[in-house]
């Protein structure tokens, strides 16, 4: 058999060609939405998608369920993708297959969420961002980057501006990362929900109604958030009054909230930069609405606050939102609340639980203050309620959490 | 050297070859899967069998022109609440119509799109048709498409439409349960009402028993559905199977609302879980400014209904496959949560 090497060199190319993972590029212009979403469906896994700088036009939801597609753009301020004229979708895009990073592009104005990605293994947003771009309503859609029921999910320099719920929410998701990224002008900033072993570290929040929310609620398959760690974040002038529509849970957020911590355990606040939010610096509370879970424990626990500085925060109360701390406290409420809420064993001396554990924390020309608003014997003995602002009872040992390590591999 | 080198090179050439050649490629066609005699008047061959469903989904009024087709000498296992285990090579066939007027069916109908679930080895694979102006046959598309469709409804209005089929990845969002996708319809309750056939008319499950197409059915056949819109059954069961047929493809554990908690598959009977005094986890502006998904007595002040009510596609429920209101079931859904407690 004589082959030459031309031959040789040929057969070589196609098979390494069919082998090496390939590259898509899609430039903006008409048919945007069946040029991508034809991209999307007939990719190859490790294939990447680049969208060329320019503005897309999309009118319907795109999404992508190949596993480790990356589908990337030239920048987020180059690449963008608006929904302005969205007919039909519940979202912009929705991610549903395992292992895939979305990076350097915008997803703008869409009807409903923004980017949302659903039971994935593994999930990168690297410099995107989800953008509202006439400002805070509440006709906006509800969350900006939304993973949901994932694990291993990475969230690094994104941008979330003007979402009606959230800007950055991860729900009932399992090792977490948000880092180095930016909400502004959400109902929430940045909120985990329901979620475990979470690190959100080096973001700023600012001007939402609440900046960074560690929330877990009832009834749903997964519940129970723990270790979460929100450390070295600025969480500053969140002065959006509160936009989202009624009868959402951060519709309840009160205006000018820094960091909230809602029935989770073993939470860390420490390293944060907490000022000029109206309402409260920290707040630590439990769920108080109705609800029928046996499975449910609507109660904080293990919550763990340190080396924060808190400056003047709490200088305007929500009375609508929070009206038992505005009823509570006078002309400035303190930099540090907690609800006071729990089990009624404790409440009569019982048994007892470190809910809030306070190591030392600043505050600008003053000692750090707290409250607990003592919420128990307000509702069930209100003649002998009193509220209880002795930081130094709630001075403990603290709590200590394994650093969160994904299993996926990019 | 050189030549063994060559003689790898050679083989690794051919490998990969027929490595590429292999993807069994679904026909561009629909004609090519030769399941019609008339496929521009949805006759088919006597392989492929039409039938109906009790309640089906609505979309946006279309009628849904529904057959199965499974290979020579094999049938599918019954199931009562579950959709028949079908073997590998089964088609389900779906062709989307509108009537031209829907008073006269005679007038004929406008084909949009014919969407296929076939069964492979792997499992179902989801694949759409779109019909060309001629309506001469269909081409597959994956990316869906978008038709503005108008026609004379029952009652002699003119009816307009934006119908959007779906993309693939679209199909998925309905039909996977815990990772796998399935056919929605074809379950025994589902199956077990009568169907006009050329040769007369039958119960589908006798018929498809008949035929050898189906096997395991029990002796006596558990209790004709509650068909939603039949007013001899009970409000209750009405709402139930509405509501079963209409959300829980997506409402149920394992679905793609599975995060919701909100879950409204027949077999459910947690109030909680059902709606009832729920409040929204992830509704966004979804929610209408309401409390609850459904609130005992009160449809107005229920999402639930809210959303049944809207058309706007960041509200609106279910999320894909609607752009109208269902006029008929609205009143349904709100007598049945006026008369919940």
């Amino acid at each position: 058999m004589k082959i030459n090497k031309k031959i040789i060199y040929f057969m070589a190319f196609i098979f390494i060609s069919n082998f090496s993972y390939g590259k898509i590029i899609i430039e903006p212009g008409p048919n945007a939405y069946d040029r991508i979403q034809e991209a999307l469906i007939l990719a190859e896994p490790y294939e990447n998608i680049h969208l060329s700088s320019g503005y897309y036009e999309i009118e319907d939801g795109l999404s992508l369920d190949i596993d480790n597609v990356t589908l990337s753009g030239d920048g987020l301020d180059k690449t963008i993708l608006s929904f302005k004229n969205q007919k039909s979708g519940a979202e912009g895009l929705l991610v549903t297959s395992n292992g895939v990073t979305l990076s350097d592009f915008a997803v703008e104005d869409t009807i409903g969420d923004a980017i949302v990605v659903k039971k994935a293994n593994g999930i990168r947003f690297l410099r995107v961002r989800v953008e509202w771009t006439d400002g805070p309503k509440s006709s906006n859609g509800a969350y900006g980057l939304y993973p949901v029921e994932s694990k291993d999910v990475l969230i690094d320099s994104c941008i979330a501006i003007g979402a009606s719920d959230a800007g950055i929410y991860v729900g009932q998701s399992e090792r977490i990362k948000v880092i180095n990224s930016e909400a502004k002008f959400n109902v929430a900033g940045i909120e985990i929900e329901n979620s475990y072993f979470a690190e959100v570290t080096n973001n700023i929040a600012h001007h939402n109604t609440g900046g960074i929310l560690i929330f877990d609620l009832p009834n749903l398959p997964q519940q129970g958030g723990h270790d979460i760690l929100v450390k070295n974040n600025k969480v500053i002038n969140n002065d959006t009054p509160n936009f989202a529509p009624e009868g959402n849970i951060v519709g309840k957020t009160p205006n000018g909230t820094g960091i909230m911590v809602m029935a989770n355990e073993k939470v860390i606040l420490e390293e944060n930069y907490i000022s000029g939010n109206a309402t409260a610096g920290i707040l630590v509370v439990s769920y108080l609405d109705e609800y029928e879970d046996d499975n449910y424990n609507p109660l904080p626990n293990k919550i763990f606050i340190r080396n924060n500085q808190l400056n003047n925060n709490g200088f305007e109360v929500d009375k609508v939102r929070a009206e038992p701390i505005a009823l509570l406290t006078k002309n400035k409420a303190p930099e540090i609340i907690w609800d006071g809420v729990t089990s009624f064993p404790e409440w009569i001396g019982l048994s007892k639980q470190q809910r809030l554990i306070l190591g030392s924390n600043k505050t600008k020309d003053k000692k750090t203050d707290m409250i607990n608003l003592n919420l128990m014997t307000y509702a069930l003995l209100p003649w002998f309620h009193k509220i209880k602002e002795d930081y130094d009872d709630y001075i403990g040992e603290g709590i200590s959490l394994a650093e969160v390590n994904f299993k996926t591999k990019w | 050297m050189v030549i063994k080198y060559s003689k790898f090179l050679f083989f690794l050439f051919l490998i990969t070859l027929i490595g590429s050649v292999s993807y069994a490629e679904p026909h561009k066609q629909l004609s090519d899967y030769n399941f019609f005699k008339d496929i521009k008047n949805q006759i088919p061959r006597d392989e492929t069998v039409p039938y109906k469903i009790a309640n089906p989904l609505f979309s946006d009024y279309s009628h849904k022109f529904r057959f199965v087709h499974m290979p020579l000498n094999t049938a599918a296992e019954y199931s009562y609440n579950n959709v028949f285990n079908f073997p590998v090579g089964t088609t389900i066939i779906k062709t989307f119509a509108y009537p031209i007027d829907e008073r006269n069916l005679d007038k004929g109908f406008l084909l949009l799109e014919t969407r296929l679930l076939i069964k492979n080895e792997n499992g179902w694979i989801p694949l759409s048709y779109i019909w060309n102006n001629e309506q001469t046959n269909a081409f597959l598309k994956y990316t869906g498409h978008t038709f503005n469709v108008s026609w004379i409804s029952s009652n002699g209005q003119e009816k307009y439409v934006r119908y959007r089929a779906p993309n693939v990845n679209q199909c998925k969002s309905c039909h996977e349960i815990n990772n796998k996708i399935q056919p929605i319809g074809p379950k025994g309750r589902n199956m077990n009402i009568n169907f006009v056939y050329p040769n007369g008319e039958a119960n589908q499950i006798d018929f498809w028993h008949d035929k050898s197409l189906l096997n395991n059915i029990p002796k006596l056949l558990k209790k004709n559905p509650t068909i939603w819109d039949d007013t001899k059954y009970e409000i209750n069961e009405r709402a139930r199977s509405y509501l079963d047929a209409n959300c829980a493809h997506c409402h149920q554990r394992g679905a793609s609302a599975s995060n919701s908690g909100f879950y409204l598959n027949i077999e459910e009977n947690n109030s909680s879980i059902l709606g009832i005094y729920k409040t929204p986890v992830a509704a966004g502006r979804g929610s209408g400014g309401l409390q609850y998904i459904i609130d005992p007595g009160k449809p107005a002040d229920s999402i639930l209904l809210y959303r049944m009510l809207s058309t706007d596609p960041g509200v609106m429920m279910p999320e894909l496959s609607r752009n109208l209101q269902h006029e008929e079931a609205i009143p349904l859904i709100r007598e049945w949560i006026n008369q919940l407690k």
